[in-house]
């Protein structure tokens, strides 16, 4: 455990040494700040244009708030996090730093369990920025709209991000070259994103299964303020694959040359 | 401390080290010569842990390292051939968190980076971020970082690459201070490094050991001891007569030096007195002898003989 924590520390100190951690905290938030601003004044112009409207409907903004800015939010997360994951074991390559790690007395699972929760901690202050949203959404909105919702949104993009994040590590522990773990990383996402969309149409077998593996279909109970726990068993699935790869590609050093 | 059977490791179809075997004694300086790609970082990096053997077996401080990794690891220094520093940490920061993985306890973690950089001369630079640190103060980081844990074995891949000469000397001068409290294996390409270090050499050679001794036996025995040079003039047709019947001549080689003198090069059998044996005969036969040494048989010509006769088997 002290292990663990030992590299999980440095892990997290790493990227806040580096510029990468700073421009990636700054693009999201200032991109995720802008897109919240402009989903919230598009729906506060919709709702009072509905109200001057011949026949008014029923609009629940909150709702409509909450469910574009995550569905937003994932595509950012989506761009950004091949560059937090791409170092995470290349760089120990490429420096030789990897045989360190691969000398001391730690485990190969509380190594990359320690570099895993480093990120997602990072992740999770990436995401601090959402609950402040989540304040400020509440503090002004009349009649005061249901906070879990946006929670389950919250949940929604750090679980889509932990299963991302162990992609990346896994990547990232196949090569010594940083651009080309960051460029991989975001294929493997793009094509996990889209793998639904060669799927519509038939329900045939092999279009469930692209459905089911396609990693937004998941998030999208998230982002309308549904928690399925099929969901939360993907994803953490996900997370478990990913590592479990990274685990066997370490081992892998026993051969490779 | 260590005991190293018929160990052997292929990367595909190359055999990087073929049916090695050594041990190593509590408190001993092991150097592992051997020109570049003969295995030495091979065989280093199977004792360290980084990646098993493809046969033999492994046992250091009493753990075998492929069976019970973590406690040989524990017991285990190791430096790579580049330290395996992050430059962006400060020194300080950097041998804590080696502290850390390395199973020190949290209580003796500062006590034991202290004690590490002063070992290692870098009191001094414990706040210095590494990627300021030169060349041989980085060495020292990665000397250091072998040492936290109290290992009681180190092994050292090429401690004294691209270090400064003063540095190289002050390098070997802390790894001789080291042996005793651990036991040390050092590997090099640079010979006089060996014979100044080290209490026993291993030459190796395309992935197999071919010699294992003390620097001083090795020179002595192996290459069959010393060597006269001589400097003279005279009828060199008659030389070879007069050389064979002196008794304790080995093979010679001549060579022309300045103006019509000749250089000599005699090896003398089983360390022999040759040289007032050859004088009188030179002298008898005609020639002019300007001038005779006597010359220890370097531990380079050792080398080369025996990684040379290596490879045209």
């Amino acid at each position: 455990m002290r292990n663990l924590l030992a590299i999980l520390t440095k892990e997290l100190k790493s990227l806040f040494v580096s510029p990468i951690a700073y421009v990636v905290l700054a693009v999201f938030y200032g991109v995720s700040g802008y897109f919240f601003y402009i989903i919230l004044s598009f729906y506060a112009q919709q709702s009072s244009m509905n109200q001057f409207g011949q026949a008014p409907y029923p609009m629940d903004v909150p709702t409509m708030v909450v469910g574009s800015y995550f569905g937003v939010l994932s595509t950012i997360l989506l761009f950004l996090l091949p560059m937090v994951t791409m170092g995470i074991f290349a760089e120990e390559r490429k420096r030789g730093t990897i045989e360190l790690l691969l000398t001391s007395p730690i485990t190969h699972l509380q190594l990359i369990l320690g570099k895993f929760l480093g990120v997602i901690l990072f992740l999770a202050i990436m995401l601090l920025p959402a609950i402040l949203k989540v304040l400020l959404l509440y503090t002004y909105s009349d009649p005061q709209p249901a906070v879990s919702p946006y929670l389950i949104g919250i949940l929604g993009a750090f679980l889509l991000g932990g299963s991302l994040i162990a992609v990346g590590v896994f990547i990232s522990s196949l090569t010594e070259n940083q651009i080309v773990a960051a460029a991989a990383t975001f294929g493997v996402f793009i094509i996990l994103w889209v793998l639904d969309a060669s799927a519509d149409g038939t329900t045939t077998v092999v279009n469930e299964v692209l459905r089911y593996l396609s990693v937004l279909n998941h998030y999208e109970d998230f982002t309308k303020g549904v928690f399925d726990t099929q969901h939360l068993v993907f994803y953490l699935s996900f997370v478990f694959l990913g590592l479990f790869l990274t685990s066997l590609s370490l081992d892998s050093e026993k051969w490779r040359k | 401390m260590i005991q190293v059977e018929n160990l052997t490791k292929r990367y595909g179809s190359r055999t990087a080290i073929d049916g090695v075997s050594f041990e190593v004694e509590k408190g001993e300086i092991l150097g592992f010569l051997g020109p570049n790609g003969a295995g030495k970082t091979t065989t280093m990096r199977i004792l360290s842990g980084f990646f098993p053997a493809t046969e033999g077996r492994a046992v250091v401080a009493g753990f075998d390292v492929s069976e019970q990794p973590l406690e040989a690891k524990r017991r285990t220094g190791y430096l790579p051939e580049n330290p395996p520093v992050y430059t962006e940490m400060d020194v300080t920061s950097y041998l804590r968190f080696v502290a850390r993985i390395k199973g020190v306890k949290s209580a003796d973690v500062s006590r034991r980076a202290s004690y590490a950089m002063e070992r290692c001369g870098l009191s001094e630079h414990e706040d210095r971020l590494i990627k300021h640190l030169s060349k041989g103060y980085r060495q020292r980081v990665g000397l250091a970082q072998a040492l936290i844990h109290d290992p009681d074995v180190l092994i050292l891949d090429e401690p004294t690459i691209g270090l400064d000469p003063k540095q190289i000397i002050e390098v070997r001068e802390l790894i001789r201070s080291l042996a005793g409290d651990h036991t040390v294996i050092l590997s090099t390409h640079i010979l006089p490094e060996v014979s100044m270090t080290c209490e026993r050499v291993i030459i190796i050679n395309n992935g197999k050991i071919v010699a294992v001794d003390t620097p001083q036996n090795l020179t002595h025995q192996l290459a069959g001891g010393t060597r006269v040079e001589v400097e003279v003039s005279g009828p060199m047709e008659q030389l070879s007569n007069v050389l064979t019947r002196i008794e304790g001549v080995g093979h010679y080689g001549t060579s022309a030096a300045s103006g019509d003198r000749f250089s000599l090069s005699i090896e003398a059998e089983d360390h022999k007195e040759i040289r007032p044996a050859i004088a009188r005969e030179l002298v008898k036969n005609g020639f002019d002898v300007y001038s005779i040494r006597m010359e220890a048989i370097t531990l380079e010509e050792v080398f080369l003989k025996l990684t040379t006769e290596e490879e045209t088997e």
